[in-house]
């Protein structure tokens, strides 16, 4: 048995696994950082754009709709069979596009949750409409979606898992190459053990953060 | 991304492909769908309710199950069960049926999920509720079945749509493992020809024909139970103390 572990877990075969994981890790928060970025816009558009600007806000619905409708992986496919370029860049606008819509979702959930009186008593100060979404709108949205937003985190991370379909070098994929050299039972139950403990850790650790800070927001 | 989309022989090759193709994917991403959300919801039920329990050992059961499966990728769980579930059964070329592996993937991936929601549900009953049922004799099981989950529904039902929605989103994953699905005949064809564009279209719709109402379904649950229930009228009158 430790023999066998010896045999799979040598120091070349750990270093490759784990450069996988911080690839995981590298497309996960680019993805978020980039669609955290894009949802905020297109839930400011659906959210404020009345009026003239109605027809952008029923445009942001119907994308919302459709990628909260469709499979992730759907998406990762089709951009990457049809956009030519770097292949991590596609990947990561693939998972752009897709929790885009998501992100939109729960950072509308916030945006509805601010009094109209913010608005009102903002404008009394002579805001502008702008300088009431940057200075008073939106940190309170962030503050109330946080738990929502690292749910969400967490689900990035686990969908980076679906590009080992397309053969970028992420975790999944890595520790696939290893289970390629695998015969035992014992020993590929060993790695799926090794690659389970590794997401549950980073995934663990975020929704344990969730938890705390829930129970914080409870008290306060 | 959408080369050739408006090409007419491209979508007559893809007319030609439906009957072969994308029936059998779209009976099967169904049948996965139904019988798995069954899977789901029983083993949701079952370990909503352990972790509700006073016993401990149960509670710490489902915690376990809960926590590792929420926190671990489908995909890996679904290539797990592919890979080494049936060696251990025997060592020959056994193969588990891609149904029975998708079944299994997005029964107990979502089970875990639904034991969540199921467990918020019934933590939202005050206590009240089960002391009362006690004193008037009903065992754990009577409670549950009479007292506390037909008042929880109300709660439960947003969340399970969704949670529908994502486990129909989630059979995609048998891709992965050539599980005959949707997802699979489409990158099959649509990798064959080349017409990416015509295939992952057409896929996507199919797609968002199942997922669309249910995600309608969810909003309207959601919207519905933020209302208040109606007072009880009798003989006319509005009954304030109800």
């Amino acid at each position: 048995m430790l023999e066998l572990f010896y045999q799979i877990f040598t120091v070349a075969n750990v270093t490759f696994m784990f450069k996988g994981l911080g690839m995981t890790v590298a497309i996960a928060f680019l993805a978020t950082v980039f669609s955290m970025f894009f949802g905020t816009i297109l839930a400011l558009i659906r959210t404020y754009g009345t009026g003239k600007m109605k027809w952008a806000a029923t445009l942001v619905a119907a994308y919302t709709e459709f990628f909260r409708c469709t499979p992730n992986l759907l998406w990762i496919l089709w951009i990457y069979f049809t956009v030519k370029g770097n292949k991590i860049a596609v990947c990561v606008f693939a998972i752009t596009l897709f929790t885009s819509a998501v992100m939109a979702e729960i950072f509308r959930g916030g945006l509805n949750s601010i009094p109209k009186g913010q608005f009102e008593a903002a404008q009394s100060q002579g805001f502008s409409f702008l300088q009431t979404l940057w200075y008073i709108v939106l940190p309170q949205t962030y503050k109330k979606v946080i738990p929502a937003l690292l749910s969400q985190v967490i689900t990035i991370i686990k969908d980076t898992s679906f590009l080992k379909m397309v053969d970028v070098a992420e975790f999944m994929r890595n520790c696939a190459v290893v289970l390629g050299s695998i015969y035992d039972v014992r020993g590929m139950m060993m790695l799926f053990g090794f690659e389970a403990i590794c997401y549950f850790v980073i995934c663990f650790t975020l929704s344990c953060v969730v938890r705390g800070y829930q129970k914080t927001l409870i008290i306060a | 991304m959408i080369k050739g989309l408006f090409d007419g022989k491209r979508w007559l090759a893809l007319w030609k492909a439906i009957p072969e193709y994308y029936v059998p994917g779209f009976i099967m991403t169904l049948k996965i769908s139904l019988v798995g959300l069954a899977v789901a919801l029983v083993l949701g039920v079952i370990f909503g309710m352990l972790s509700t329990m006073k016993f401990r050992p149960a509670k710490f059961l489902s915690r376990i199950y809960v926590e590792f499966i929420q926190n671990t990728p489908l995909a890996l769980q679904v290539m797990f069960y592919y890979s080494v579930l049936p060696m251990l059964f025997s060592s020959s070329g056994f193969r588990i049926p891609k149904f029975a592996l998708g079944v299994i993937g997005v029964g107990v991936y979502h089970g875990a999920y639904i034991s969540e929601v199921i467990r918020t549900g019934i933590e939202a009953i005050p206590k009240g509720q089960s002391e009362a049922a006690a004193s008037q004799g009903f065992n754990y099981l009577q409670t549950m079945r009479y007292v506390i989950l037909p008042q929880t529904i109300k709660i439960i039902m947003p969340p399970l749509a969704n949670q529908a929605l994502n486990l129909v989103k989630n059979t995609s994953i048998l891709a992965m493992v050539a599980g005959m699905d949707l997802m699979y005949y489409t990158d099959s064809w649509g990798s064959d020809r080349g017409f990416f564009a015509q295939a992952y279209f057409t896929s996507a719709v199919l797609y968002f024909v199942i997922c669309f109402p249910l995600a309608r379904l969810a909003r309207y649950l959601e919207i519905r139970s933020m209302r208040l229930p109606a007072s009880k009228k009798i003989n006319g009158k509005e009954d304030a103390a109800c």
